[in-house]
């Protein structure tokens, strides 16, 4: 389950921009299957970001979020090297994280 | 155990008592403001009362987009002391899709991928001390992007 973020942090001129790609269905309760069948909803309730373990981002989403998130944020004041790390919780209470190093751009 | 340190453990365990719910609330996922159906309840659900309109929001987001379930928008408030990003999509079955904190370094800029049901007014909030800004954009969808 090591791929279901993938994640990048890249300093230029003291900002840091951090790209990031959740593998996630984003179920939002209203799909129906070619069956008929209505698809539960399963999707990721909030996000929390973290520079060296200190909180930088924290964002809660609903079911409107795309299938596999994809997310940019930006922070000042990180340096090459500093650990940045992303981790979710959804709906049925499943979770995940990763990190990635600061690198130059 | 004397009488001081019995009372010192009661007081103790009384505030972590009172702290965790605190802490769950805080943490908890705002479902009256997610699960609402209109932008008035779901601000409501925010905790947001007066919006006034702001230049100094930056919203990037396609005036066409061929495919409701991808559309990507990209917000950057210049708005001194910004707190939060709310991003809601005005006719989507729960307006609300997301909503994003800043603290400890990070700049208020964010892109995210959302999901259109049809054309709509997107529309975002931005929260700024104990005041509110918006700003928002008409974005045409083809195909929409709510199953």
């Amino acid at each position: 389950m090591a791929d279901l973020i993938k994640m990048r942090a890249r300093l230029k001129d003291g900002v840091t921009e951090i790209r990031v790609l959740m593998s996630h269905p984003m179920e939002t309760g209203r799909r129906k299957t070619d069956m008929g069948e209505i698809v539960p909803a399963h999707f990721i309730q909030w996000i929390t970001a973290t520079l060296n373990g200190h909180v930088v981002l924290e964002a809660q989403w609903g079911t409107g979020v795309s299938k596999n998130p994809y997310l940019t944020f930006r922070i000042r004041g990180a340096s090459i090297g500093d650990k940045v790390a992303i981790s979710w919780h959804d709906n049925r209470g499943e979770s995940n994280s990763g990190e990635t190093a600061v690198e130059a751009a | 155990m004397n009488r001081r340190d019995w009372l010192r453990a009661m007081v103790a365990t009384g505030v972590l008592v009172l702290l965790a719910p605190l802490r769950a609330l805080a943490a908890g996922w705002n479902k009256p403001a997610f699960e609402a159906h209109n932008v008035g309840d779901a601000l409501k659900g925010l905790g947001i009362s007066r919006v006034g309109p702001s230049r100094d929001i930056v919203l990037i987001a396609p005036d066409m987009a061929e495919n409701g379930a991808i559309v990507q928008v990209e917000v950057e408030s210049r708005i001194p002391g910004t707190e939060s990003i709310s991003i809601l999509v005005e006719k989507n079955p729960t307006p609300l899709v997301a909503n994003y904190l800043f603290s400890g370094g990070a700049e208020p800029y964010v892109i995210t991928r959302i999901k259109m049901a049809e054309s709509s007014e997107l529309k975002i909030i931005v929260k700024a001390g104990d005041q509110f800004f918006s700003v928002a954009k008409q974005v045409e969808v083809a195909l929409g992007g709510c199953g």
